[in-house]
């Protein structure tokens, strides 16, 4: 078996929180623009153009294309490498050196309540999964705390069903309103267990914006509550108008017989998620 | 429109709901953990570091500056947890607050009681607005980082009266347009 370099785990994530806060994924773009053509209010679309040059500013300047720099989310997926050193560690010094070197915003703080900043940014929320492959995939997205405080989860009751999954999503976005930073990408989380679900709906958010569900309900929701969502008249930054989300992702998994647990994680326009291959 | 610092009643009085202003003049940035320290300086009588009377904050935490350059991306963050600090600092003056999305019910009531308006900057175009930020003083709290209040001279800052004095409300007004 391949031994892993924990010089190239500390670099890669380094070299990924820096370009996850500088550069939006061309696809993102794309889809922002897109939706400028056909975007109803005036103000709204003067904003969608703002985000676009915010975005080219951020990209050429390599300046942090928001102030919120995030808590730094990592999807740790594990081959078959050798590790002879503390994964967690090299992940946190990746994102120590980005947020020193890079001028990045510290957000993070050693505890909830009595609210001490810790000056780097660390620790990291790192998810692991063990993968059957020779390789491992780091991703990381820097999670801004606006659309992460709008987010809710909520354990429905399986005589709820399909109409009441798409009941919460639009009630969790209605509330949320221009405090997520719209345009949004909505990731919902059904099924497995509490826990589960709020997992499954951050990875939904790190799936290609341009991609649908291959599951037929997921895929069938994610249409129908991207139109229903549109129509509520949110709009841009929450000023009125009909983008209010970009994409709408759904992840399922098997769940217990009493339960229908449906977690909704918003994403702002902001959309930074960046994955390398060691 | 344009408009300079302090806010004169006059300028106040002029400013409606959805109007797109270019702010010039002096700031000062404050956030969650500011509010909480300059509320607590209030209720122990001991003096504010920035003049509130006739001035703007906003609710900002923005990026460490990178060397030569007078502040980093600095766009506004969600108003709505500053809301239980409002109504000490208009009591002493404040003529108007920057943020983004909406804010309590009874936040409009109170500005039209004390006579102060909220401008919305585009959230999350933090690169974009840093253009129109020319100098960045630390004032107070330096311990809070990026949470500390600084002192902005900005030009042509771009924000959207969103409450204006009479009640106003134009987040409400353009939903309601677009709601199908």
């Amino acid at each position: 078996m391949r031994k892993l370099e924990k010089m190239k785990v500390i670099e890669s994530v380094k070299r990924l929180c820096l370009d996850a806060n500088f550069t939006l994924n061309g696809n993102i773009l794309k889809k922002i623009s897109s939706f400028k053509h056909t975007e109803e209010s005036p103000i709204g679309k003067k904003i969608l153009s703002q985000i676009e040059e915010n975005s080219s500013i951020a990209n050429t300047e390599k300046k942090p294309l928001c102030q919120d720099t995030g808590l730094v989310v990592v999807f740790l997926e594990m081959g078959k490498v050798i590790v002879d050193f503390d994964i967690y560690d090299a992940i946190n010094e990746g994102v120590r050196r980005a947020y020193k070197e890079g001028y990045l915003r510290n957000s993070t703080l050693k505890h909830p309540l009595n609210r001490e900043n810790t000056g780097d940014n660390t620790p990291a929320v790192v998810h692991t999964k063990l993968i059957n492959a020779d390789h491992i995939k780091i991703t990381v997205a820097p999670k801004g705390g606006g659309s992460e405080n709008m987010s809710r989860l909520k354990m429905l009751t399986p005589a709820e069903g399909y109409q009441g999954v798409k009941d919460f999503v639009l009630e969790t976005v209605t509330i949320a309103e221009g405090k997520t930073c719209p345009p949004i990408i909505v990731g919902v989380g059904i099924g497995g267990n509490f826990e589960k679900s709020a997992i499954l709906a951050k990875e939904a958010l790190m799936r290609d914006i341009d991609d649908s569900s291959n599951d037929e309900i997921a895929k069938k929701l994610e249409k129908e509550l991207l139109t229903e969502i549109n129509n509520i008249g949110i709009g841009p930054m929450g000023f009125g108008g009909s983008t209010t989300a970009l994409a709408v992702k759904v992840n399922t998994y098997p769940c217990h017989i009493a339960a229908l647990p449906v977690a909704v994680n918003l994403q702002c326009h902001s959309a930074r998620h960046k994955s390398v291959i060691l | 429109m344009k408009i300079l610092t302090p806010l004169t009643q006059d300028q106040l009085k002029s400013l409606k709901a959805g109007d797109l202003v270019y702010i010039t003049g002096t700031i000062y940035t404050a956030r969650d953990a500011a509010h909480k320290k300059m509320v607590d300086m209030i209720n122990n009588n001991q003096p504010l570091p920035i003049p509130i009377k006739d001035s703007i904050i906003y609710y900002v935490g923005p990026t460490p500056a990178k060397p030569n350059e007078p502040i980093g991306s600095c766009g506004p963050t969600t108003s709505y947890r500053m809301d239980p600090f409002l109504e000490p600092l208009l009591k002493l003056g404040l003529r108007g607050s920057i943020g983004k999305g909406a804010r309590s019910e009874n936040i409009k009531e109170l500005l039209n009681k004390y006579n102060s308006v909220y401008f919305q900057a585009i959230g999350g175009t933090a690169a974009y607005l840093s253009k129109f930020v020319k100098s960045s003083k630390l004032i107070a709290f330096p311990e809070l980082q990026s949470e500390a209040i600084r002192e902005l001279t900005v030009e042509d800052f771009p924000v959207f009266v969103t409450y204006d004095i009479y009640g106003n409300d134009l987040i409400k007004d353009e939903i309601n347009k677009y709601k199908k």
